[in-house]
């Protein structure tokens, strides 16, 4: 077991799962029944294998891990190369972690295809899974592209109505942008002569030509996040595409966007992230800006939530090029949390869409009284979406705005405006949906969650909890990564004679000779579970905390911080 | 553990209250709730003998929470005398509220939901009181949050609830807005938010200067006046008030525990908390005082000409906030912190007063439909008259007084004794203010208890006095209103003592020291309250009994300045107009003519539909007839040998 290729079964389980669905045959009702079977059964196995990962990693190890190395096309340099690092591990697991969910939540929702569906499904979860765990950049694009094909299948086969133009303006989108890519992977490996990405990643290319392939990566990302103006894909998409889809597409897709920024721009192109940080700014406060107001104009909550992702997705962005600790962590953070908690909402959206099969916020209304546990679940999950300390949604939140506070106080105080507006429309949405007289006849006759449900939600509540009050459990794995990433980005930087954006150094801060002469308060412990006394301040013996004994002598004899005199 | 035990009772409380509601039943949900808080009650005052009397502060620490690079942060409870205070203040009032609900809300069919809520949020503001670092404090302070907005929503059926509770949410939210930024700005300025590590340093960077937004400011008047917008959104301080008479859509055991007692005076802790840090802000403390003073002044005004008893109430507590804010601005933060303890006891004892009075009344607010019922719940009323005394501050000098004569005449003498000219402008709109607080308390009495009854028959035959489960804690808040005061005030402002009881919890500058100044100052400074306020009862008696035509007189002549007044300054026409209504409409906007016209117009459609125009005028070209090929064909052989021809 231990030299088990873990990664490559992970990966190709759900294939294999596909292909046992294909191999279905017989009366109608007793495929779709073997095949969604079929497909949680795999989908289960796959995540078990999974977690087997997540055993075998070493969080305090920064390289990659798991390594599998195999010939593939040696005359050009390319390999099946495949392996893990702190910031691809926890989006291997949470693809692996999704699809079971939207199997169950498929369930009874999909009941034309379903032997498609499932396949399609399953397949996407190899194509997750094989583009985050690419270490090879051509095995990393024909991942990235093949998430396209199921994707666009499940929007278009199984969307509403308007499912052929959001499935193709979904494609032809993501499309154009991942070309570029390409184009980029092609002109670094005349650079570097292999497709290895971790060649690539000690590579130094010359700053000029950084800055091309940095816009070249950037365009695919960024339609991929996706952030403003790139994003009017997606409001599109989640609409039209089923309740499955969506989980998948703003719990995991999403994140490849926000993954190929963090190893592509900021690990290989430091030059390039540098220069065009302001760009990144500039676009990811007007994303949280502006997609919070038009969330607020929204009649439909699945758009609402779109819009909403766009919003999230601009704290990632700016976290990611704020360059220093906090913005990191929080751009790391706001994306396991999002995954979460998207996935989440758009699961609540599809429990009320099954009962009355529209998605207009008008529509519903008081659903509190004859729904009161879905009113709890989805309260939990609006709270986390607000970012209210406690839930997932604070930490990276907060750890994205601060690092862009720490890089340039403007863009940490717009980007903060999205406490305000972030929760304006998502109390709105619970208003209009939950509060409220309840006297439309088919939303009285609703009936509560069923056993299904509160099995797919059960989980992803104690996550989110758990990620908001003892977030080490989840940051604690990648850690070591995102601090090897930002001292190797520092030293690229400093070769050129550049740092990271900083409003305020440090240095600034640390002026007085007096900075000593004050100890009111001594450190306390840190041992958890044990209780120390606060040594209290001493108001008889001032001296000892008076600056005026300051060697620069300027007076200020006033400046005992106790009163009692 | 007594400090754990204190603390995540209630929330143990709450949970079982709010999941296992239906299967122990309302009578279960009520006795552990209850049971629960009476626990606490009993370990915070176990803490506060420990803490504040025999100087046991202790810091417990319970795990890590947040850890990214530098920035580090602990869940980590800690007590020392300020918490101490705050703990009795928080665990006391609210287990007399969670007592008295079982009485107010007996018709209401989802008490557990309410007792839980209750619990929940008594669970958030203890942890807001005993947070280590300004992270935990942000928690309790969203919590509290969070657990008002369900409070003020609890009949969520009433439109008027669901706006209410909105609104303060959202409004809360931009004070958390501010006070986001003062954290990231003390941890920029700091290395740390955690307090350990703040104070002892913050007289290193008194001088220290900061870019914000490009200017070169000072870095502790920035970072404080950005943590004084927090408090300003959570205490209703002017500007950020309107959300604090809406909050009264909530049950009235609501109102006295969270928009009276506990979670508005989070702002006054929160700047107390940080005095050692403030005491270096000089600007930041001027704003403080400048802006507490015109809270109390401009609540006050308001609170003469409305006709909701709890309106009135409220905005009473929005004036009285604003006395703890310039109490803070002037340094003297355990005058602050002292009139926070005691005002805690007769507003709560005020709003269950007047729970009892509407609950009387079949649910009457209005006062112009109440009056002569004194008679008749007599309890009550004698009650009502205690809060009302407290409140105004009335006692004979030099033997005995209500709780708020002793706390709001220090702060109006700190103010006065200051020195400073803030501090003056601060003494004379307290003293103005304080006139109109006695002036709208009696109109309350007055209106509500005594002259003529002006309810229906129906109403008055139904006028009862409640249930001892009601009156009990009125009666033992009644004590805190009637004590307080004279118990507390030697150990919290005292000459002597004060030291010896906040063993630097809360740090003054000696230059500031505006309490011991207060001490010495001149002896009308401290009388001039007292005359105000008894010319206001007398002012007040006039106008309600001997004259009752004189108020409606009086508006008459003043007409614009009353309009001005009674509508609460336009504030929320202006933010509606200015803020909300722009707001939808540029999100409106921003969908159809941003994403629809501009980007999807000129990026993605845009090109699908160009691309799909020159597709059709080039597949015209290809019309099958060979003559037409024939020209092209020409056409092209022309132009090519035209262009080899003339090349240059």
């Amino acid at each position: 077991m231990a030299d088990w290729p873990i990664l490559s079964l992970t990966t190709f389980l759900p294939s294999i799962g596909a292909l046992l669905i294909l191999l279905v045959r017989g009366e109608e009702q007793a495929v779709a029944r073997n095949a969604k079977a079929i497909a949680l059964a795999t989908s289960l196995l796959t995540f078990i294998v999974s977690l087997g990962i997540l055993v075998k990693f070493d969080p305090s190890s920064a390289g990659f891990q798991l390594v599998e190395e195999h010939s593939w096309i040696p005359a050009l340099g390319i390999q099946y190369l495949r392996g893990i690092d702190g910031v691809s591990v926890w989006f291997v697991l949470a693809s692996t972690f999704l699809t079971p969910i939207c199997v169950l939540a498929s369930w009874d929702s999909i009941d034309k295809r379903v032997k498609q569906f499932m396949m399609s499904l399953l397949l996407l979860e190899t194509m997750l899974v094989g583009m985050f765990t690419a270490l090879d950049f051509i095995l990393f694009y024909i991942f990235f592209e093949g998430v396209l094909l199921p994707m666009f299948l499940m929007i278009g086969v199984w969307g509403g109505p308007g499912r052929i133009y959001a499935a193709y303006k979904f494609f032809i989108y993501t499309f154009i942008g991942s070309v570029l890519m390409l184009l980029a992977i092609v002109a670094m490996y005349l650079q570097v002569g292999t497709m290895d990405m971790r060649v690539m990643l000690d590579h130094t290319f010359d700053p000029s030509m950084q800055k091309i392939l940095w816009l070249a990566f950037f365009a695919a990302f960024a339609v991929k996040t996706p952030m403003w103006p790139f994003h009017t894909w997606l409001p599109f998409a989640h609409v039209e595409a089923p309740t499955a889809g969506s989980v998948m597409l703003a719990g995991v897709m999403l994140k490849m966007g926000g993954y190929g920024l963090i190893r592509a721009n900021l690990q290989m192109l430091p030059i390039g992230s540098a220069t065009y940080t302001t760009l990144v700014f500039v676009m990811s406060v007007v994303a949280i800006i502006y997609t919070s107001l038009v969330a607020l104009a929204q009649t439909d909550m699945k758009k609402m939530i779109a819009y909403s992702s766009v919003a999230h997705m601009g704290y990632v962005s700016m976290g990611i090029f704020s360059a220093n600790a906090q913005g990191l962590d929080g751009a790391m953070f706001q994306m396991l949390s999002h995954t979460v908690v998207s996935a989440a909402l758009f699961l609540c959206i599809g429990v009320v869409y099954n009962r009355l099969h529209t998605r207009e916020i008008a529509r519903y209304g008081g659903m509190a009284h004859n729904m009161p546990k879905y009113a709890v679940v989805f309260m939990l999950f609006m709270l986390a979406s607000v970012g209210l300390p406690g839930t997932s949604g604070f930490v990276g939140e907060f750890l994205s705005m601060l690092g862009a506070y720490e890089a340039n106080t403007w863009v940490g105080l717009f980007a903060s405006t999205g406490l305000v507006f972030g929760a304006a429309y998502m109390l709105l949405l619970y208003r209009k949906l939950f509060y409220g007289k309840l006297e439309k006849p088919d939303v009285i006759a609703m009936p509560d969650l069923n056993g299904k449900e509160i099995i797919y939600f059960a989980p992803l509540i104690a996550i989110v909890i758990m990620m908001g009050v003892y977030p080490k459990s989840f940051s604690g794995v990648y850690a070591a990564s995102l601090d090897h990433i930002l001292t190797h980005h520092r030293e690229a930087l400093a070769a050129e004679g550049l740092t990271p954006p900083v409003a305020n150094p440090a240095s600034s801060f640390i002026p007085a000779a007096n900075a000593e002469t004050i100890s009111a308060h001594p450190a306390t412990s840190e041992t958890p579970g044990t209780e120390h006394a606060v040594e209290p301040s001493n108001p008889e013996t001032p001296s000892a905390e008076t600056p005026a004994e300051a060697p620069h002598g300027e007076p200020k004899a006033d400046a005992n911080p106790d009163a009692g005199h | 553990m007594a400090v754990i035990a204190a603390i995540f009772l209630p929330l143990l409380a709450s949970f079982i209250a709010g999941f296992f509601g239906r299967r122990i039943g309302d009578r279960g949900s009520q006795l552990v709730t209850c049971a629960a808080m009476l626990v606490a009650l009993g370990l915070s005052i176990h803490l506060f003998v420990d803490v504040a009397i025999n100087g046991h502060a202790q810091v417990v620490t319970l795990a890590n929470w947040v850890a990214s690079g530098a920035f580090h942060v602990d869940w980590a409870l800690r007590v020392d005398t300020l918490t101490a205070v705050m703990l009795i203040v928080v665990n006391g009032v609210s287990t007399m509220v969670h007592i008295y609900s079982v009485g107010y809300m007996s018709h209401d069919p989802d008490k557990p939901r309410f007792m839980s809520y209750l619990s929940l949020f008594t669970f958030m503001m203890l942890m807001l009181v005993t947070a280590d670092n300004l992270l935990q404090m942000f928690f309790g302070w969203e919590g509290v949050g969070v657990a008002s907005y369900l409070l003020i929503n609890f009949w969520f059926e009433k439109k008027s609830a669901n706006d209410a509770s909105m609104k303060a949410f959202l409004v809360n939210r931009v004070g958390d807005f501010g006070f986001a930024l003062g954290i990231f700005s003390i941890f920029i300025i700091f290395g740390s938010v955690e307090f350990s590590a703040i104070f002892p340093a913050a007289a290193s960077k008194a001088h220290a200067t900061f870019n914000f937004l490009g200017w070169h400011v000072s870095a502790l008047d920035c970072a404080c006046l950005l943590l004084f917008v927090g408090a300003m959104g959570k205490s209703a301080q002017l500007g950020l008030h309107t959300w604090l008479p809406d909050a009264m859509e909530g049950p009235t055991p609501v109102s006295a525990l969270i928009h009276a007692a506990t979670m508005v005076t989070a702002g006054v802790f929160m700047l107390a908390r940080m005095s050692p840090v403030f005491e270096y802000a000089p600007t930041a403390l001027a704003v403080v005082t400048v802006l507490g003073a015109l809270t109390a002044f401009v609540a006050a005004t308001i609170g003469m000409t409305q006709f909701d008893i709890k309106r009135v109430i409220a905005y009473s507590t929005m004036s009285q906030l604003g006395y703890m804010f310039f109490a803070i601005g002037v340094s003297a933060y355990q005058a602050a912190v002292f009139h926070l303890m005691t005002h805690a006891f007769f507003k709560a004892l005020l709003f269950l007063g007047a729970g009892s009075v509407i609950h009387a009344m079949s649910g009457e607010q209005d006062m112009r439909k109440m009056g002569g019922i004194w008679k008749l719940i007599p309890y009550t009323w004698v009650m009502m008259w205690i809060g009302n005394l407290a409140l105004a501050g009335i006692g004979i000098p030099g033997v005995y007084g209500f709780a708020g004569f002793y706390s709001k005449d220090i702060i109006l003498e700190a103010a006065y004794a200051s020195g400073t000219g803030v501090g003056h402008f601060a003494y004379w709109l307290g003293i103005a203010a304080a006139f109109m607080t006695a002036f709208y308390s009696w109109r309350l009495l007055f209106m509500t208890f005594h002259g003529k009854p002006r309810a229906s028959k129906d109403v008055m035959d139904h006028v009862h006095e409640s249930p001892v489960v009601m009156t009990g804690p009125l009666t033992v808040l009644a004590v805190g209103a009637l004590l307080a005061g004279i118990v507390g005030y030697n150990a919290f402002v005292g000459h002597e003592a004060r030291p010896e009881f906040w063993r630097g919890a809360i740090q003054v500058l000696h230059a500031h020291d505006s309490i011991h100044a207060a001490h010495e100052g001149p002896h009308w400074v401290g009388f001039l309250p007292l005359v105000v306020g008894l010319v206001g009862i007398g002012l007040a008696y006039v106008c309600y009994i001997l004259v009752p035509s004189m108020p409606a007189t009086f508006t008459k002549i003043v007409k614009p300045l009353h309009v001005l007044v009674f509508n609460k300054y336009f504030f929320d026409q202006i933010y509606t107009a200015l803020f909300v209504k722009p707001a939808m409409l540029l999100g409106f906007g921003l969908w159809k003519a941003g994403d629809g016209a501009i980007i999807d117009g000129l990026g993605p459609d845009g090109v699908a539909k160009t691309t799909r125009g020159v597709a059709a005028g080039v597949s015209r070209l290809q019309s099958g007839y060979v003559y037409h090929y024939a020209f092209a064909m020409v056409i092209g052989v022309v132009a090519l040998v035209g262009w080899f021809y003339f090349k240059p």
